[in-house]
C-alpha cells in the first residue's frame, strides 16, 4: 500500500476539518476492512483520521428504542444483553459475522461500509464499473455464483454491502445519525442509506464527503424482540452468507399482526421486502403463508448463470426463518 | 557394515518408538524461534524483490513504464525481461524436463510470452517489502492481450489424447475391459466432477538468494526438498552441485505444492544476482495461486461392469482434464482405479485440452484422491443397486494380490480397517435403505469408502554421530513438511542408540547434512528413519568391532556377530550379563566421538536393489522384480447432516481406520490422518478455485473466497491405527501415512450424501447449489 500520514482526531469538529482539508483522506475506525481495501491497491489515501477517540459510543435504552454509538463494536453490540432482548436478530447478525479477533477490532460504524466482496471489484486486473466507472462488468456473464440477483443493473450485480448487520438493521427501521461538521446532524434510515446501483455503481451510500456516522437507533418493536437472522454458507463460519434472512413477527392467536422481513446475499444492497411482510400481515402463520411471502419477496429476481440458485434458497431461507420465529 | 543390519524389533529395544511422543519441535515453533525460510533476515544488505505478475492469461509485453515505481524510495531495480541475468537451463524441453526438478516446461521472464494470468513479468527490489509492494503497483506493465482458452470446458479448447501423463500412458489396457463391461449383467455409467483446487499452505513459497561468492550461493527455500532443489538450482545457474547450499529448517505445509521448483526459487538467485545483494522473495497470498501450480479440474467417467453377485468384471475409465500449453500433465487416476480390487480387466484413457494456465502439479495424494471419489461412488451405487452392504461389496472383491500384476502384498490389513472402522462408527445399525433417517429439519446418511495409497520407491543417507557422554547428533538432510519428522526420527534415533530422546539431536533441511531424496509421495518416514536406524547400526558395529579386539574388554575375543546393543551396553546375546557400557570402550580408545553413516532404502529396493537401480527398467517393472507390491491401506466413515431446504451439507462424525506398517508416533500420526481427512473435507463440501471463464484469471484467488473449513465444520474424529508388521517395506517396517488419509474422503462423504437423500451428487465441491440441484432429481 501507499505510504499515509496518520492523525488522531479529539473530537467530530476536529476531524471533519481534518477531512475538509484533504478530500482524499479516509476516516479509520476498526480498520479491518479499509486496511485490506489498502492493501489491495483498491483505495488509496494519503492521510488516514483515527476516528476512535471520538465520543460516539454508548448503547443506550431510550423512549423509543436503542440507541447504540458507531464506534461500540460488533462484539459489544452483539453481546450486549439491551441488544439480544430487544433485538436478538441484530445481535446474530453481528456474531454469525466474520471472526471474534475481527469483530473485536470492527466497529458497527465501519460495519455498515463494508465493501462488495465481489472478485471482479477486489482484483485491479479484472474491469470493473464499481471501481473504475465505464470499464464493464465481466460477473455478468463470468464467475457470479455469490452475487447478488435483486436491485442490480447492467452495470453492476455484486452485493455491494456483503455483510449482514445492516441486512438487520434494514429489516427493523434503523436510523442512522450522521455529522458533516460544526455539530450539524440529520437523520437517514438505513434503508434510504444505500443507493442502487443503477448506472452509477460507483456509489454506493447517501454519505456526503467527511460525514460521519455517528449513531445507530432501533426503535422497539414487538416484531424486533421475536425475531431471528438465519444465515446460509458454504462453511459453518467466517464466510459471508450465499442468503440470509432477518424477520420478526408479531403472532396473535395465529395470525400474523406485524412482519419485518430483509433479505441477504440477494440485493445489490440489503433487501427489505415489503412485499413480503404485506404477504404475512393478517394472515394465518402457516408454511403456505411463509411461502407466498417468499415468492413475494424473490418476485422481482434477476438471477444470471451461476447464481439461479438463490432464487430458491433465498426463499428457503426465509421460510425457514419465518418457522424458526413462529415456533418461538 | 560387517553383519546383515536386523529389522528394528520394538520387543528387542523397547523404548520411546510407538509412543506418542509430543513434538520436539512444538516449543521452538509455539515460540516463535523456529526460524522458517523468510525470516532470514540479517543476511548483509538484505533487500526485498516483489513479483510483478501479468493481469492478463495470454499476450506479449510491448513494455515498461518505470517512471512512477523507480521514484518511489528504497527501489533498487526493476528487473524484466530485458535486464533479468538469463539462467544457463531451463526447463524448455522434455530433456531439461528431465533433469530438473521442474514441472513446468516453461520459464518466464525469458521474453515478452505471457501464457497464464500471474505469470511474473517483472521484479522490483527495494530495501523494504513495504517499498517493494508499492513500486510493484505503481509499475506499468502494457500488455498486448490475445484471447485465452480458460480450461478444458472452453469451447476453444483442443482435447487430445496424449502419449502419456506422468509415466503412465495415455491409454492403457489391462485384460479386455471394453468387452468385460459390454457382457456385464450389471452395468454402471457415471461422469464425476472435480473443481480446480489449491494446496493453500499456512506459509506461502518463500525463497532469500545469497550469494557468497560468485560461484558459491546459499539460498533459504519452502522447499519439500533441500537436494533437489541444490541440484536443479545448480544446472539452470550454471554452477556445481556443491557450490549451492539449499537451507530448509521448518516448512509451514508443502501438500505437493513445494515439491518442485517453481519459477521463482530462480527468479530470487537472478535478482539476487543482478544487485549483487541478498534477495528475499515472498510469494504474496495471491500470487500462491499462479506460482506453485494447482490439483487440476477434471471430469471422470467410469464404467464398471459386475456380476449379479457384485463381482466386478472390467472398469473402463476415462479422464478429461486441463493443462499447460508445454506440459502433457494430469493426476494420474487410473493407479487406484486399477489395483484397488480383484478386478480381472481395466483400461483408462487419458484427455487432455491445453489452456492458458501454469501446469497443475502434485497435491496431496495425487491421482489417487480424485480417481478414489470416481470408483468408490461407484461401488457405492452397485452396493445399493444390488441390496449389497457397502463393506461386504468390498470384500467380495477384496484383491488378496495385487490385480496389476499378481504379486502379494508385502502387507495389508484393510480387511481389520473395515472391521475396526465398522466397530468404532457402529456401522451394523446402519439403515440398508437410503433417505430413512432425519434429525429435525435435516437428512441423516452413512457413508464409508476405501483408502490407499502406494509406497513409492525412495532412498536416502543419514549420520549419527554418537559422544562419549552419552549424547547424539543424527543429521540427514531431509524435510519436516510441519509433519512431525523431527520428532520421529528422534524416536528411531533414541531407541537405535538406546538413549533417552531429549539426549538426541536430529537435524535436517540443509544440503550440508547426508543428502536424501525430497518429503513427498509419502516417502520421508520410512526412508529416513530406516537410514537413521542403520547408521545407528553402523555406529554399534564399529563400537562391537573395538570391544572385540580390546584386551580390557570383557567382550574381548567374542565374534563381533555375537555382540549385540541394550540399553546403551554391549553384551552378549547369549549372556546379556557379560557386556560393558558403551562408554567404557570409547574412553579406554580415547575416543571422543564415534560416527556411522547409512544409506536407508524405501520400497522394493529395500530388498532388491540390484533389480530396482537397473535403469532399463521402468518403474513397474522394477517393481515386479522386486516381488512384492507395497501400499498402505485403510478406511473411512462417516455422518452427514443434510439441510434438503438450505443445501447445506456437515460432516457430523469421522471414524478413520489406517494400517501403514509401524506406526512411529501415534500422535503425529493422527494428526496426519485428522489434517488429510480435513483436506478431503474441504474438496468434498467448498474448496474450488474458480477460473473467468473469458479472462481465464481466478476470480477468488484469497483464503477469504477460496473456503477452506474452519473447526466448526470439522467435527470430532476417531482415528486408529491397526498395527502392522511389514519386513518387507524398509528396515524399520514404516510405510508413509502423509497422503493416505485424504484417499477415499470425498466419497465417504458423497456416499454419505447418498445415504442421506437418495441423490447422488458427482461433482465437488458440493455446495448448495449443486445441492438444491440433486434434491430436485428424482430420488
Amino acid at each position: 500500500m501507499n505510504d499515509f500520514s496518520y492523525t488522531q482526531a479529539a473530537t467530530a469538529k476536529e476531524a471533519t476539518t481534518l477531512r475538509k482539508d484533504t478530500p482524499t483522506a479516509a476516516y479509520i475506525a476498526g480498520g479491518t476492512t479499509l486496511l485490506d481495501l489498502m492493501k489491495a491497491h483498491l483505495q488509496e489515501h494519503p492521510q488516514l483520521i483515527d476516528i476512535n477517540a471520538l465520543p460516539f459510543r454508548g448503547i443506550e435504552q431510550t423512549k423509543d428504542g436503542l440507541r447504540i454509538g458507531a464506534l461500540e463494536t460488533m462484539s459489544d453490540v452483539g453481546e450486549h444483553p439491551l441488544v439480544l432482548q430487544q433485538f436478538p436478530a441484530v445481535s446474530q447478525s453481528l456474531l454469525l459475522a466474520a471472526s471474534p479477533q475481527l469483530r473485536n477490532m470492527a466497529t458497527v460504524g465501519g460495519n455498515l461500509l463494508q465493501r462488495t466482496r465481489c472478485g471482479y471489484f477486489r482484483d485491479p486486473a479484472f474491469p470493473c464499473n464499481k471501481r473504475v466507472p465505464g470499464s464493464g462488468c465481466p460477473a455478468q456473464d463470468g464467475d457470479n455464483h455469490n452475487l447478488a440477483i435483486l436491485g442490480v443493473s447492467e452495470s453492476c450485480i455484486a452485493n455491494s454491502y456483503p455483510g449482514d448487520f445492516s441486512v438487520a438493521l434494514a429489516a427493523f427501521d434503523a436510523v442512522l445519525t450522521l455529522e458533516k461538521g460544526k455539530g450539524k446532524q440529520r437523520h437517514v434510515p438505513l434503508t434510504d442509506f444505500y443507493r442502487l446501483p443503477d448506472s452509477t455503481p460507483h456509489i454506493e451510500t447517501v454519505l456526503e464527503p467527511g460525514e460521519l456516522i455517528v449513531a445507530i437507533t432501533l426503535p422497539t418493536a414487538v416484531p424486533a424482540q421475536r425475531s431471528t437472522y438465519l444465515k446460509v454458507r458454504e462453511r459453518s463460519s467466517y464466510a459471508y452468507a450465499l442468503t440470509s434472512a432477518a424477520v420478526g413477527l408479531d403472532v396473535q392467536a395465529g395470525t400474523i399482526r406485524a412482519a419485518r422481513v430483509a433479505l441477504g446475499g440477494v440485493g445489490a444492497q440489503p433487501w427489505r421486502s415489503r412485499e413480503a411482510e404485506r404477504t404475512l400481515v393478517g394472515q394465518p402463520a402457516t408454511d403456505a403463508t411463509f411461502r407466498a411471502a417468499a415468492a413475494a419477496a424473490l418476485q422481482g429476481a434477476q438471477p444470471r448463470e451461476h447464481n439461479r440458485y438463490k432464487v430458491e434458497l433465498a426463499q428457503n431461507t426465509l421460510v425457514r426463518a419465518l418457522q424458526q420465529v413462529a415456533a418461538g | 557394515m560387517d553383519t546383515e543390519p536386523q529389522f528394528f524389533d520394538t520387543n528387542a529395544t523397547p523404548g520411546v518408538v510407538g509412543q506418542p511422543l509430543n513434538r520436539v519441535d512444538g516449543w521452538a515453533k509455539v515460540t516463535g524461534q523456529a526460524k522458517y525460510s523468510a525470516e532470514y533476515n540479517s543476511l548483509p544488505g538484505l533487500v526485498h524483490a516483489v513479483l510483478k505478475t501479468s493481469d492478463v492469461a495470454k499476450g506479449r509485453v510491448t513494455g515498461f513504464d518505470t517512471t512512477a515505481a523507480m521514484k518511489q524510495p528504497g527501489v533498487v531495480a526493476i528487473l524484466t525481461h530485458q535486464n533479468l541475468p538469463k539462467p544457463v537451463k531451463v526447463p524448455d524441453s522434455q530433456v531439461n524436463k528431465g533433469t530438473l526438478n521442474s514441472p513446468m516446461g516453461f520459464f518466464p521472464m525469458l521474453s515478452d510470452e505471457v501464457h497464464y494470468a500471474g505469470q511474473p513479468v517483472a521484479i522490483v527490489v527495494a530495501d523494504t517489502l513495504e517499498h517493494a509492494q508499492y513500486a510493484a503497483a505503481l509499475l506499468k506493465v502494457n500488455i498486448a492481450p490475445e484471447t485465452p482458452v480458460s480450461s478444458y470446458q472452453d469451447p476453444k479448447a483442443e482435447r487430445y489424447v496424449p502419449k502419456n501423463v506422468k509415466g503412465t500412458a495415455g491409454v492403457t489396457k489391462r485384460g479386455d475391459a471394453q468387452a468385460a463391461f459390454q457382457s456385464a449383467p450389471v452395468q454402471l455409467t457415471a461422469t464425476y466432477t472435480h473443481a480446480t483446487n489449491h494446496h493453500n499452505p499456512m506459509e506461502p513459497g518463500a525463497t532469500t538468494a545469497h550469494w557468497e561468492a560468485p560461484d558459491r550461493l546459499t539460498v533459504y527455500d519452502t522447499t519439500q526438498g533441500v537436494s533437489e532443489t541444490q541440484k536443479t538450482l545448480a544446472l539452470m545457474l550454471g554452477l556445481a552441485t556443491e557450490q549451492v547450499r539449499v537451507v530448509t529448517k521448518y516448512l509451514g505445509g508443502g501438500f505437493g505444492c513445494k515439491a518442485w521448483v517453481w519459477p521463482h526459487v530462480v527468479l530470487a538467485p537472478l535478482a539476487a544476482k543482478a544487485v549483487s545483494r541478498p534477495v528475499k522473495l515472498v510469494l504474496t497470498r495471491q500470487q500462491q495461486y499462479t506460482g506453485m501450480g494447482h490439483r487440476e479440474e477434471q471430469e471422470q467417467t467410469l464404467r464398471l461392469g459386475a456380476t449379479k453377485d457384485g463381482k466386478l468384471l472390467g472398469i473402463v475409465h476415462e479422464k478429461t482434464s486441463t493443462t499447460s500449453p508445454w506440459d502433457d500433465y494430469a493426476e494420474t487416476n487410473s493407479r487406484i482405479i486399477n489395483m484397488l480390487y480383484a478386478l480381472p480387466a481395466f483400461e483408462s484413457t487419458y484427455h487432455l485440452a491445453k489452456a492458458s494456465v501454469m501446469t497443475s502439479t502434485s497435491t496431496r495424494a495425487p491421482g489417487d484422491m480424485p480417481g478414489s471419489f470416481a470408483l468408490e461412488c461407484s461401488m457405492d451405487d452397485l452396493a445399493y443397486q444390488l441390496g449389497i452392504d457397502p463393506i461386504q461389496l468390498r470384500l467380495l472383491n477384496y484383491a488378496e494380490k495385487d490385480p496389476t500384476n499378481g504379486h502379494p502384498w508385502s502387507s495389508k490389513s484393510l480387511k481389520q480397517c473395515y472391521q475396526r472402522g465398522a466397530e468404532l462408527f457402529g456401522w451394523n445399525k446402519r439403515n440398508p435403505k437410503n433417505g430413512q433417517t432425519r434429525d429435525g429439519k435435516t437428512l441423516v446418511g452413512w457413508g464409508m469408502a476405501t483408502a490407499s495409497y502406494p509406497v513409492h520407491n525412495s532412498q536416502g543417507n543419514a549420520r549419527v554421530r554418537l559422544y562419549a557422554d552419552g549424547r547424539a547428533v543424527v543429521q540427514a538432510g531431509a524435510t519436516d513438511l510441519g509433519t512431525g519428522t523431527y520428532t520421529i526420527i528422534t524416536q528411531v534415533a533414541a531407541d537405535a542408540l538406546g538413549l533417552p530422546p531429549e539426549n538426541i539431536r536430529f537435524e535436517l533441511g540443509d544440503t550440508i547434512l547426508p543428502s536424501t531424496q525430497w518429503s513427498g509421495g509419502s516417502t520421508a518416514a520410512g526412508r529416513v528413519s530406516s537410514s537413521v536406524y542403520l547408521a545407528a547400526q553402523d555406529v554399534w558395529q564399529k563400537l562391537i568391532k573395538l570391544a572385540v579386539a580390546d584386551k580390557n574388554s570383557p567382550l574381548y575375543g567374542a565374534k563381533s556377530a555375537d555382540v549385540e546393543m541394550g540399553n546403551g551396553r554391549l553384551q552378549l546375546k547369549a549372556k546379556p550379563a557379560t557386556g560393558e557400557a558403551f562408554t567404557e570402550v570409547m574412553k579406554r580408545a580415547s575416543l571422543g566421538d564415534v560416527e556411522g553413516n547409512a544409506q536407508g532404502r524405501y520400497g522394493s529396493v529395500y530388498r532388491e536393489p540390484s533389480a530396482a537401480a537397473d535403469a532399463d527398467m521402468n518403474k513397474e517393472e522394477k517393481e515386479a522384480a522386486a516381488g512384492y507390491s507395497m501400499h498402505a491401506f485403510g478406511a473411512h466413515f462417516c455422518e452427514v447432516h443434510v439441510d434438503p431446504e438450505l443445501g447445506t451439507v456437515r460432516v457430523a462424525r469421522w471414524v478413520s481406520v489406517m494400517s501403514a506398517g509401524r506406526i512411529l508416533n501415534p500422535k503425529t500420526a493422527r494428526s496426519q490422518v485428522i489434517g488429510g481427512t480435513i483436506f478431503g473435507i474441504g474438496s468434498a463440501l467448498m474448496e474450488q478455485t474458480v477460473r473467468d471463464p473469458h479472462w481465464a484469471r481466478y476470480t477468488n484467488a484469497d483464503l477469504a473466497n477460496y473456503h477452506i473449513p474452519v473447526n466448526a465444520d470439522i467435527p470430532d474424529m476417531t482415528v486408529d491405527f491397526i498395527d502392522e508388521h511389514d519386513p518387507h517395506v524398509n528396515a524399520m517396517g514404516v510405510k508413509g501415512i502423509g497422503e493416505i488419509a485424504i484417499v477415499g474422503v470425498t466419497a465417504a462423504v458423497a456416499n454419505a450424501f447418498f445415504h442421506a437423500t437418495g441423490r447422488r451428487l458427482r461433482s465437488l465441491p458440493m455446495t448448495p447449489d449443486k445441492v438444491l440441484d440433486a434434491l430436485r432429481q428424482p430420488a
